[in-house]
């Protein structure tokens, strides 16, 4: 189960404290999944931050009883130096990962060919796209976060994508945010719209989507 | 499938030292390659990169006679004297660009503030650890120092100098968290103690009221250590041991509370 509770926070700007989230709170039990709905800058980030660990809450706090991916594809810890097969190895390092069980996926699903032992930095956005997504699915989470990365890349990627993802790991729990209510509606249980730091839960997706589409705008 | 238990259970004490381990090697690895690259010495450039800076600084320094006229082997008195300044200008200096370069690794669970500092922590003092010992050894071989007379002393001297670096490494980098002022500050500040560092002098070589001031500075110390170590009788050292490592013990607490509070204040750069 993934608790959030009470999670404030709030960042120190030059017209003073700004509150991005105010008392947010959410549950997530194991094998479940959510979509969160924002309008941009509603601190959709900021929550998929805080749930991944990379900055911690002004106040509240987060409870993770299973494991919780990186934002999925984020390439944002790629290092431009390093091979895709070197970021495949220092990935797999971290979390405790044989990474010689994951080479031929990896090698197969990015289909970067003689890419895979050059550096990063030599990618195309495709090729980094598909790395990252490919390293993600490389560790085994029981939680995946997912923030509006099934926009990028083409329709045979998004395919694949969800594929591994929807398909071969739909036990998993994950949260999904984005601010386009289709892309929750066609993979989310349940949905949440995140909207002046509060988090609104929903039983159903059309009523977030009503929520969303009046109190937001 | 086989799933990962990235959590461990709480109390798990040796756990996740385990797992903080792991994610220190990992991102040791990580640093040499991204810092050296993989073409020519790689990452031997850790130990080569210090080296060629004391050797440079010792060639300098003979040139200009920096002894004094004094009778101290001119370049022992300079590869003790700028290892030791390398000992803790550069471990803050690494230390201070960690948390920039690296907030994107905090994406992953099981790295945390503390772990990146440690990284480059231990990558700063492992290199010129090397270096200065390979160095010795060079010239030692070669007859163009002798052995040092006690080399105890001068394994004591280098770990109190270690300490120092690990332990300002940590104060500064956290403290980049709170301010960019810090990284500002530090470069002029690291300048201006290069000369009050004792790595150019010996502190008998100053007027009492010279020595006085000197020695408030913790490094000093444990340069005075290393030497006395390496020339014995020979040269008259003043340092205070227990003062140098209660300066050490004072600044690794700070460090340690800044880095904790560092972990909740860090944003994206």
């Amino acid at each position: 189960m993934i608790l959030i509770d009470n999670v404030r926070k709030t960042y120190n700007t030059r017209l003073g404290r700004r509150t991005i989230l105010d008392g947010v709170n959410l549950r997530l039990e194991r094998g479940r999944n959510v979509g969160i709905l924002g309008r941009n800058g509603a601190g959709k980030s900021t929550l998929i931050r805080i749930l991944a660990g990379a900055e911690q809450p002004t106040a509240g706090r987060i409870h993770r009883g299973m494991s919780v991916s990186w934002p999925l594809a984020f390439g944002g810890a790629f290092q431009p130096h390093l091979t895709g097969l070197d970021n495949l190895k220092f990935v797999c390092r971290i979390y405790g990962v044989d990474y010689r069980t994951k080479v031929d996926f990896v090698e197969d699903f990015t289909e970067l060919g003689v890419y895979f032992k050059e550096p990063v930095a030599h990618y195309s956005m495709g090729m980094s796209t598909r790395l990252a997504f490919a390293l993600s699915m490389a560790v085994e989470f029981d939680c995946f976060l997912i923030d509006e990365t099934m926009a990028v890349g083409d329709s045979r990627f998004h395919e694949r994508c969800h594929n591994e993802l929807f398909v071969k790991r739909k036990d998993r729990a994950f949260i999904l945010v984005s601010h386009d209510a289709n892309e929750i509606r066609r993979h989310c249980e349940s949905a949440c719209v995140l909207h002046q730091g509060k988090l609104h839960p929903f039983p159903t997706i059309d009523e977030a989507y009503a929520f969303y589409e009046t109190a937001t705008l | 499938m086989k799933r990962l238990a990235m959590e461990p259970a709480p109390g798990s004490f040796l756990k996740s030292l385990r797992v903080q381990w792991r994610v220190i090697q990992a991102l040791m690895m990580r640093e040499v390659i991204t810092r050296y690259g993989r073409e020519n010495l790689g990452v031997l450039w850790l130990i080569a990169e210090p080296a060629l800076f004391t050797l440079g600084v010792s060639a300098l320094w003979t040139a200009a006679g920096l002894n004094h006229g004094s009778s101290l082997p001119i370049v022992a008195f300079a590869i003790t004297g700028y290892s030791s300044v390398l000992m803790w200008r550069n471990t803050a200096s690494r230390c201070n660009s960690a948390l920039i370069h690296n907030f994107n690794l905090l994406f992953h669970r099981n790295v945390q503030v503390i772990d990146v500092f440690i990284t480059r922590i231990m990558l700063e003092l492992a290199g010129t650890t090397a270096s200065f010992t390979l160095l010795s050894l060079f010239f030692i071989s070669i007859n163009v120092i002798s052995p040092p007379i006690d080399l105890l002393q001068v394994i004591g001297g280098w770990l109190m100098l270690a300490w120092f670096g690990a332990a300002l490494g940590m104060v500064l980098g956290a403290a980049t968290a709170y301010s960019e002022l810090v990284d500002r500050i530090w470069h002029p500040t690291s300048y201006l103690l290069f000369p009050l560092s004792g790595a150019a002098f010996m502190v008998e070589w100053l007027p009492q009221r010279g020595q006085d001031v000197v020695l408030l500075l913790p490094m000093v110390h444990g340069v005075e250590m290393v030497r006395e170590g390496f020339f014995g009788d020979a040269v008259r050292t003043h340092y205070d041991a227990s003062y140098m490592a209660l300066c050490c013990l004072l600044l690794t607490l700070v460090g340690l509370l800044l880095v904790r509070d560092a972990g909740r204040r860090v944003e994206p750069p």
